[in-house]
């Protein structure tokens, strides 16, 4: 292709040619500017052609080669099944290993981003004054098999632990690991609701993302880490049928999946601004057995606690974060006595306020990523489509 | 293995260069850092870790205008300040910050202001009173309430004498329980606030205090028709992290603030949607 800059003359039979191709003209629509048609014309050869390149063919019967080329490279951990309809996310070394059709996990991959126990610092006391250092390890490794959810969910921790004070050894944590997203062609079960919050098609998040086209995936390529890996391995590019069967999925999606509360995501922000004394909260609370799981299986459920350890000499030790949860009793309980949430009800309506009102304020996205798994966990059965779905009846 | 040189977790490192018991559960520490000056504003707070027990948030009481060290008075409420309480000259702590919200002291330039303290809330509000006394003329009239529980209870006892002596601040004290030597008021420190002449406009009140008095002192406030955005209060919350994110110090208000960043310091006006202060 030839280079910028061109002459003026080059242009011109460009541009005349291109302000013929017109998009299709809607009902009522008046008729636009010539250079709106250039532009629209660019933009479809630019996607036209960014789409074929960034697109992969895997066959199925290929996979374990893929997956046993990546272990050579890293570490690789995917969901597998453990019995009972639960997975986790564990190490793998062949596609065999692999729940392909999977529900949500029991934990997120927020394991792999900030593990439930992480040392923070270590320090000694030997010499005259303390010393300290904050060490990191984090091997690369690559997660294969990631729900869209979760892809939003890891988007979430992105935001908040780059946000300013910095948090480094998530930042570091991240930076080392390749992401492999695995699309739902359909519902995992009855307790989701990713159309509610738009986490239903990927929404970036991912290096390469893997969707079933029967026999084989085709295989986004999002980032130059993932381009490098598929290049690596001599995969095949997607032609023009398997772009056609990809967007056969994702249209079947559309009927499949559908707001699953009757409400739309931008409206929650105003029900719950005005949902603060609702009885749903005390109809939850008086459910609610304040055990935490909702929080640890949340993808997006950051809170943690802090605790220092010393070791058998007196002289050395260290500092632990591990996951913390706001349905704990004494969570937000000052030295003094004081408990800022005493009440099961006010704690469960803080967790929905965590999800729906406070970051999307503050990030402009929905901190519940519609994975279902506060639902599919619950001891005492408290559905968060429901609880929501009662929200909104009361506050409309 | 990588080390994160500029982690937000690592301490700065510092000495206890004086200590002094104050009542039978607080106690005084002057603390220098190796590596320079705090560089706190009035209202800011610091973690202070001890090695091997954990962190604990305290707020400085000491004035930024006092140099080479600052100050933290500490009452043995949970565990980290009950073993604060065996430190001393010469031991070692790490320490964190400063952070938090400070108090809006450029908007209170020119303004008269109101200091309402109760209990330990003094040693916040401290580093405010001692920094408008060492710029004493950027400000309007001052005012200082403050109310303890009995006359032992009182902080910072040598220094209220050389507020009593000043004349340029008011200084007005009261205790909830008396004792045969108490000379002063007797009651609770909303009967001290209708003897305060207020001029509504151009005065900000600060009120530091447990969370208890909050209800009562603005209604008095409010009273005196002083304009919510001029109550200026320091609220408690466990802040575990004081990097916004721990979640510990979140406020229950439809904008979710978290104590450790979007305060310590509020107006009445940001958080009287609040359900608890």
């Amino acid at each position: 292709m030839k280079s910028w800059p061109v002459s003026g003359s080059e242009v011109l039979p460009f541009l005349i040619f291109t302000a013929f191709l017109r998009p299709p003209r809607r009902a009522g629509e008046a008729s636009r500017p010539l250079i709106e048609y250039n532009i629209w014309a660019v933009s479809v050869i630019i996607k036209t052609e960014a789409t074929s390149v960034n697109y992969h063919i895997l066959r199925k019967d290929k996979l374990d080669g893929f997956i046993k080329s990546l272990a050579r490279k890293m570490k690789v951990c995917a969901p597998v099944a453990k019995g009972h309809n639960n997975f986790a996310f564990e190490e793998v070394s062949s596609a065999g290993e692999i729940a392909l059709s999977y529900i949500p996990t029991i934990l997120p991959p927020k394991k792999y981003f900030m593990p439930q126990r992480e040392k923070m610092l270590d320090f000694d006391l030997t010499g005259d004054q303390p010393k300290d250092a904050a060490n990191l390890e984090a091997p690369g490794m690559a997660i294969f098999g990631v729900h869209t959810c979760d892809l939003a969910g890891i988007q979430c921790l992105n935001m908040v632990f780059s946000e300013k004070p910095r948090d480094y050894n998530y930042i570091l944590r991240k930076e080392k690991v390749l992401i492999i997203g695995l699309e739902c062609n359909a519902y995992c079960d009855g307790h989701a609701s990713c159309a509610l919050v738009g986490n239903h098609y990927p929404n970036g998040g991912y290096d390469l993302f893997f969707t079933d086209l029967g026999d084989r995936f085709i295989i986004h390529v999002n980032t130059q880490k993932g381009e490098e890996l598929v290049e690596g391995m001599g995969l095949a590019k997607a032609n023009p049928a398997d772009m056609s069967a990809l967007d056969a999925v994702r249209e079947g999606k559309k009927k499949a999946f559908q707001n699953e509360i009757g409400t739309e995501l931008k409206d929650l922000p105003a029900v719950f601004a005005k949902g603060t004394d609702s009885k749903v909260w005390k109809e939850v609370g008086d459910r609610c057995v304040s055990c935490g799981n909702c929080t640890n299986v949340c993808p997006t459920c950051y809170c943690f606690d802090m605790a220092d350890t010393i070791n058998l000499d007196m002289k050395t030790g260290f500092r632990t974060r591990t996951w913390d949860s706001c349905q704990f009793g004494t969570f937000a309980t000052v030295a003094g006595g004081e408990n800022f949430r005493s009440e099961r009800s006010e704690r469960q309506r803080h967790r929905l306020y965590r999800k729906f009102k406070y970051p999307i304020d503050k990030f402009y996205r929905s901190f519940c990523t519609g994975c279902g798994r506060c639902t599919r966990t619950c001891m005492a059965k408290i559905s968060l489509k429901d609880t929501l779905k009662a929200l909104v009846a009361e506050n409309k | 293995m990588t080390e994160i040189k500029n982690s937000n977790w690592k301490l700065r490192k510092g000495q206890i260069i004086a200590a002094k018991q104050m009542t039978a559960a607080e106690k005084w520490f002057d603390i220098k850092l190796e590596d320079g000056d705090l560089d706190h504003e009035p209202g800011q707070f610091v973690q202070v870790e001890l090695y091997g027990v954990g962190e604990a948030p305290i707020s400085v009481c000491s004035s930024p205008t006092k140099r080479g060290s600052f100050e933290l008075t500490v009452r043995s409420a949970g565990r980290l300040t009950k073993h604060m309480q065996g430190l001393g000259k010469g031991d070692w702590l790490g320490i964190r910050g400063p952070f938090g919200k400070p108090f809006p002291v450029k908007l209170m330039t020119g303004n008269d202001l109101l200091f309402v303290a109760g209990g330990l809330g003094i040693a916040p509000l401290r580093s405010l009173i001692n920094y408008v006394i060492d710029n004493r003329r950027e400000f309007g009239k001052v005012d200082i309430l403050l109310g303890c529980k009995t006359p032992t209870d009182m902080l910072f006892g040598d220094e209220i004498k050389g507020w009593q002596k000043r004349l340029d601040v008011e200084f007005r004290c009261t205790v909830d329980r008396s004792d045969p030597d108490w000379k002063g008021n007797v009651g609770l420190i909303t009967s001290l606030i209708p003897g305060v002449t207020i001029t509504p406009e151009k005065t900000f009140a600060v009120v530091v205090g447990p969370p208890i008095m909050y209800k009562y002192v603005i209604a008095e406030l409010l009273k005196k028709s002083l304009p919510e955005r001029q109550i200026i209060l320091s609220l408690e919350r466990h802040m575990k992290c004081g990097m916004g994110k721990c979640g510990h110090c979140q406020i229950d208000h439809p904008k979710n603030y978290y104590c450790c960043k979007d305060g310590p310091t509020f107006t009445y006006e940001e958080v009287k949607d609040s359900k608890k202060l």
